[in-house]
């Protein structure tokens, strides 16, 4: 067992060590281009030059990756900070500390500080998606499995299936269609500003609205097929003809093995809202990390780009791996073998 | 007599063609009203130039003080004037651009290194996995946000996002369709009959495990829809004057108080194709049973 699972973690560093290389090369694809993004458009050709040195761009790919990955846990000073490269960008913390991820170039910050300033917001809206769409899509998926073919499984499924077919900025786009333009119960927009009309409560409550409407349709439909394959199960049929209660063969042979795969789906699903997350908070101005990578994308700030990337990356290899242990700690045939 | 001893033991035939000339996907109503919206809307794309009543880059100065539907304008105008419904069928030519190209590449990707992994085993299958595992890792997002920080945003880099994004998935669904067919016995007539693997896999494969692949096809083509839809509502998708749906519905929103159709319609425009693949799905799956 425990075998099984450091084998998975050691999988699962090296893919991530792999991703990252590939982001850190592509976004560092030209070493010109790094310093002309740093210096800005009007920067004279000396200038780059003198900085490619100094921050040794023209090193091979692989050196200036392991440079930067020094960088982040401390071993390596980031050369970008003090007075000398000029660009007044300067880190109370020092050069060297681990989580270095270099400065922003859009606000002049250590990235550290800006992500400390947003990483809390997004967590909220993260934690309140998931929250709410696990015990939401798990009642409606198990009710409409249960009671497969009837009205209450064709509605649910016909509202999940047509909810999926809806990308999240529509359904956004309806919402605040309908609650904010419309009847004016909620706020359009989600600043979260203290000094706003609306309470920070009320503003919290589209955004969330949004992720849990796009990914519990999702997530009910997986469980309800699981359901429905479980029933199937010649182990459920011996269980009813062995004249169990049906209540306790729903809740203890039926719903325990149903959970295995939407277990997994639900892991995948987090990787799923932090893509969704960046929409929600590009819609309603949202100050979180998501808005913050669209903001770094559209400005070009490689580092900040490099910084959140990888955090997108982690957060998606570690749910990876949580789905795949999960995946074996639940089906006692694979924990077995 | 090796040619015709093939062609009996093998299953019946459930390629693409042989569906879409069959009358059995047309039977299936969901498959039908998916196929109609997808054709109503190629045809929109491909007569654009003679369908739209204004070019949807002139700007109606009148117009914009008012952008309601009027008699001139039938969808209203957007808020610098220029025509919604001309926009909207031209922004159905940007859809019917990127999505097929990308779609077409990531199941090119994808299928040949499925058949490949399955085929040769070993070594090729093992590496060909762990790429898509390391792919995998990327969110389609987050890819495309890396792509364009060195390479600017373009046509190219969402086909690149796509496919990168898109072809694990495809290679794995591949690689187990193939991996249930090789051992049967017309592909080991095949063999024996000494055909290369490209003639057997193209050939006597591809054509016998089509219809999962089919169904694959339909729910990513849904998929990149709402992606590319997405890149353009965030402002990532392909430079402003082309008319894009997702980039239309954006600069609708902050006047959604007052004029509620700029966002709405391109946005039921994004959301009716998306609906018309899994719909599309959906009826390849029932004739499939």
């Amino acid at each position: 067992m425990a075998r099984i699972v450091l084998n998975r973690l050691g999988q699962f560093a090296v893919i991530l060590l792999i991703a990252s290389f590939l982001l850190f090369a592509v976004t560092e694809f030209s070493p010109g281009n790094v310093a002309s993004k740093i210096l800005g458009p009007y920067a004279l050709e000396s200038q780059v030059r003198a900085l490619s040195d100094r921050l040794g761009l023209d090193d091979p790919l692989l050196i200036r990756y392991l440079r930067w990955l020094g960088m982040l846990v401390g071993l390596v000073p980031n050369e970008l900070g003090g007075p000398a490269t000029g660009l007044g960008l300067s880190d109370p913390r020092g050069a060297q500390y681990f989580g270095n991820f270099g400065f922003s170039l859009m606000q002049g910050r250590p990235i550290l500080d800006v992500l400390a300033d947003r990483f809390g917001h997004t967590v909220t809206l993260t934690v309140w998606a998931i929250g709410l769409t696990v015990p939401i899509s798990l009642c409606l998926g198990v009710l409409a499995g249960m009671t497969q073919g009837s009205l209450l499984d064709r509605i649910i499924s016909v509202a999940t299936v047509s909810l999926t077919s809806l990308p999240e900025f529509v359904v956004a786009v309806l919402l605040i269609f309908v609650f904010a333009a419309s009847l004016g119960w909620l706020p359009g927009t989600s600043p979260l500003d203290p000094g706003d009309r609306w309470s920070v409560a009320s503003q919290l409550v589209l955004p969330v609205a949004v992720l849990v409407i796009a990914s519990s349709a999702y997530v009910t439909r997986i469980v309800r097929s699981s359901v429905v394959d479980t029933l199937a199960q010649p182990f459920v049929r011996t269980a009813r003809l062995k004249g169990l209660a049906p209540m306790r063969v729903a809740l203890l042979h039926v719903l325990r093995n149903a959970m295995i795969a939407p277990v997994t789906v639900i892991l995948l699903q987090i990787n799923w809202i932090l893509t969704g997350v960046v929409v929600v908070e590009a819609i309603f101005a949202y100050p979180g990390i998501g808005r913050l990578m669209l903001e770094a994308a559209l400005f070009g700030d490689i580092y900040l780009i490099q910084a959140l990337t990888l955090i997108a990356l982690s957060v998606a290899v570690t749910t990876q791996f949580l789905g795949d242990l999960a995946y074996v700690l639940l089906d006692p045939r694979i924990r077995v073998a | 007599m090796t040619a015709g001893a093939n062609r009996t033991a093998k299953p019946a035939r459930t390629g693409l063609l042989a569906r879409l000339r069959g009358s059995r996907l047309l039977r299936s109503r969901s498959a039908t009203v998916g196929l109609a919206i997808l054709i109503f809307w190629l045809v929109v794309a491909i007569g654009a130039p003679w369908i739209a009543p204004y070019d949807p880059t002139a700007i109606d100065f009148a117009a914009s003080a008012d952008p309601s539907p009027s008699a001139a304008h039938w969808l209203g105008t957007d808020v610098l004037g220029r025509d919604l419904l001309s926009r909207i069928i031209f922004g159905a030519r940007t859809t019917f651009l990127v999505i097929p190209l990308s779609v077409f590449s990531a199941f090119l990707v994808g299928a040949v290194a499925g058949m490949a992994g399955a085929w040769y085993g070993g070594w090729t299958d093992t590496i060909l996995a762990r790429a898509g595992d390391v792919m995998l890792a990327f969110p389609a997002l987050v890819l495309y946000i890396i792509l364009i920080t060195t390479f600017g945003p373009s046509l190219w880099n969402i086909v690149i996002a796509v496919t990168l994004t898109y072809a694990p998935g495809v290679a794995r669904l591949m690689r187990g369709q193939v991996l249930a067919v090789k051992g049967l016995e017309y592909v080991l007539a095949a063999r024996a009959a000494g055909e290369s693997p490209i003639y057997i896999m193209a050939a006597e494969i591809l054509p016998n495990v089509g219809t999962p692949l089919i169904v694959d096809l339909c729910l990513r083509t849904g998929y990149a829809v709402i992606l590319v839809g997405t890149l353009g509502f965030l402002g990532l998708g392909l430079p402003p004057p082309t008319p894009d749906w997702g980039g239309m519905v954006v600069e609708g929103v902050n006047l959604m108080t007052i004029y509620p159709h700029i966002a709405l319609l391109p946005a039921a425009a994004v959301t009716s194709v998306v609906v018309a693949c899994n719909l599309l799905a959906d009826g390849f799956r029932e004739t499939a049973r």
